[in-house]
């Protein structure tokens, strides 16, 4: 499908706020100001940014704790995003979620499941609503090559399949698990060879080309809205840092980085811009600015916003809506 | 109030038909629920009684707890009131992590922004069928935030407590003692519902107060009606919600009578009586003519051979005597 110039400068400009938003996380937690610590996405823009954008406003989401770039193409405010991640009154979860959890109801972000495993049934079940109660909306679920180990992505798979589920399936192949590689842990060669168990077309692409992600999602969800059921993609791809702020990144070889690195999502998208005659020097500056003041803002929001009463920690244990 | 006799069974039966009759978005989900018309209708024939009518509502999974549990999470959370089945309590442990870290903490993790209101229905106690298929869990349950626990003992207390239980905003656990499925008692025809946090005295008395939780509840009712005809006032408490207590109720019924037994059929080691018993010792202390006696099963797994079993977990004679220890403390 043909893109217009202006969605795909759209995608450009999400991938570099992304990028910023989390270095800038990444700068924040470095200095102390982040209870515990944080997973970045810097590397697989592309997998998040451009999934996110096959989707409707109406759709559901479940982005994986790498997933900040997602939860902000999704709607959420940078500014409440970067508030969570420090644990403030303003975040989108009022400072009880933090980046392992963000969820935002209001651009349909189901939030992330910390423990990664229960993402499957949870969309699943999400996915299940949309179709008994013929909504018209899908669900989509990233989640990690070390999540696809767990048993809730069998359960979940088969039921999906068997239940034909408005569900698209997308595994961000980053190589690691934590400290742990893919290769060393995985029987089969790609996470989606597993889709043929499941009756569902499994397709591997490569996760840091934005164009491909965009398409191959468009086309799952097109399939979730006809009533022919999941998808499972994998989107190979490469975190440039290590598994958390905490991690020194020792396990893994320098050429495999350095590799990763020369298919950088970000600088091959600009070049595939310019070669379009979409983007040039003048425009990229221009993005780079009016991002920078956009996380230049959510970090003085953040930082700027008040600690919780104590006492605040009592609130939301229960649903206080009356029964129905 | 026209009432008649149906079973604990068909009570749970036809809350889950009304209900789902009520709203459409009420739908059950669990192992071997439905199977067609005339089909399996669940491990217990609980949901026998809908399969005619709401085949497009028992969605039978497959042999996959987690699932089960989870996708009654995620569908809650968006818009559906699904009512989950585990075929024996003791499967639960398989969808555990959905249940504590997933249903019981969404509402609090994203800060109100979702709710949960999904019922998980799990028949729990022992019934002479082994290690695996025998367990009741209900503390390591009460330990959660976020999570409500019912527990009822009649027919009547069943129906009114699940029609709440699929009508609340939160996550429940919904324990059904299956040895009482075939126990009749006493149901309204009219519509009724039963709130959460409300004890149940089931007989009243003066000389010692028994707080008994589930099957327990119906044998110390059992208990009470032979020792009042040794004289001796038995006032038996269904606490009915374990989360959340009633605990007013109990205390009320401790400085009346400053005699009390606690009965569960949990393990008695950390088992819902300590946290009972616990709270009555620091709220009644200066009421308490004797120790707390608690009531519950022996710390093993509970064995395949009824002998063996029923030496394991509490009966009526485990109630009685625990009773006339507390009479004859001086």
């Amino acid at each position: 499908m043909a893109l217009s110039e202006e969605f795909m400068l759209q995608m450009y400009r999400y991938m570099v706020l992304g990028r910023l938003f989390e270095q800038r996380a990444e700068q924040i937690a470095n200095r102390g100001l982040v209870p515990g610590s944080i997973h970045l996405g810097i590397g697989e823009e592309a997998t998040h940014v451009g999934a996110c954008m096959a989707l409707a406003h109406e759709d559901y989401i479940i982005p994986t704790h790498r997933g900040h770039a997602a939860d902000i193409v999704k709607g959420a405010d940078p500014k409440r995003v970067m508030a969570e991640i420090i644990g403030r009154t303003t975040g989108c979860c009022g400072g009880r979620a933090g980046s392992s959890h963000i969820a935002d109801a209001a651009s349909n972000n189901l939030g992330v499941q910390g423990i990664i495993g229960p993402v499957f049934p949870v969309a699943s079940g999400a996915a299940l609503t949309q179709k008994r109660l013929n909504t018209g909306r899908i669900v989509l679920a990233w989640f990690g090559d070390g999540a696809s180990h767990e048993g809730t992505f069998h359960e979940a798979m088969n039921l999906s399949a068997i239940w034909k589920l408005p569900v698209v399936w997308v595994c961000v192949n980053n190589q690691y698990a934590m400290g742990t590689s893919f290769v060393s842990t995985t029987a089969v060669e790609n996470v989606a060879d597993q889709a043929c168990a499941y009756n569902m077309p499994g397709l591997v692409i490569d996760g840091n080309d934005i164009l491909v992600v965009y398409e191959t999602v468009r086309e799952a969800r097109e399939r979730a809205l006809a009533g022919e059921g999941p998808t499972l993609i994998e989107c190979k791809t490469y975190r440039h840092r290590g598994h958390s702020t905490f991690d020194k990144n020792a396990y893994r070889p320098q050429e495999e980085i350095d590799e990763w690195l020369k298919r950088d999502p970000i600088p091959r998208f600009e070049q595939t811009l310019r070669e379009r005659g979409i983007l040039d020097d003048e425009r990229i500056a221009q993005i780079a600015d009016e991002v920078k003041q956009q996380v230049d803002e959510a970090e003085e929001f953040a930082l700027d916003s008040p600690e919780p009463r104590p006492e605040a920690a009592m609130e939301f244990v229960l649903c206080q809506s009356e029964v129905e | 109030m026209i009432t008649r006799e149906i079973t604990f069974r068909d009570a749970i039966g036809e809350a889950l038909r009304e209900e789902m009759e009520r709203d459409e978005r009420v739908f059950i989900i669990g192992e071997d629920i439905y199977g067609g018309p005339g089909g399996y209708g669940g491990c217990f024939k609980v949901t026998k009684c809908l399969c005619e009518d709401f085949c497009d509502s028992l969605l039978d999974t497959p042999m996959a707890e987690q699932a089960i549990v989870g996708v009654a999470a995620g569908a809650a959370m968006t818009g559906s009131r699904p009512v989950a089945e585990i075929m024996y309590e003791d499967f639960i442990t398989l969808g555990m992590d959905l249940l504590v870290n997933t249903a019981a903490k969404t509402h609090y993790v994203t800060g109100g922004q979702y709710c949960v209101p999904m019922v998980l229905r799990a028949p729990c106690g022992a019934m002479g069928i082994g290690p695996q298929h025998s367990q009741t869990w209900t503390s390591w349950f009460m330990h959660v935030p976020g999570l409500y626990v019912v527990f009822p003992s009649t027919p009547y207390d069943a129906k009114g407590l699940l029609k709440t239980a699929i009508r609340d905003p939160n996550p429940v656990l919904f324990l059904e003692p299956k040895i009482l499925y075939n126990v009749k008692g006493e149901v309204p025809e009219e519509e009724y519902l039963i709130p959460f946090g409300e004890a149940q005295v089931l007989c009243p008395g003066d000389d010692v107060t028994v707080v008994a939780i589930g099957y327990m509840a119906h044998l110390a009712t059992q208990v009470a009606g032979e020792l009042r005809d040794q004289g001796l006032s038995v006032e038996v408490i269904d606490p009915r919600t374990l989360a959340p207590l009633d605990v007013e109720a109990i205390f009320e019924s401790v400085r009346k009578t400053h005699k009390v037994v606690v009965a569960a059929e949990d393990c008695k080691t950390a088992g819902p009586t300590a946290e009972i018993a616990a709270l009555i010792g620091e709220a009644c202390f200066e009421y308490l003519d004797a120790p707390i006696s608690r009531v519950g099963a022996r710390h093993v797994p509970i064995a395949h051979n009824v002998i063996m079993s029923e030496y394991i977990v509490p009966g009526a004679g485990e109630i009685q005597q625990a009773v006339q220890s507390v009479i004859d403390w001086s």
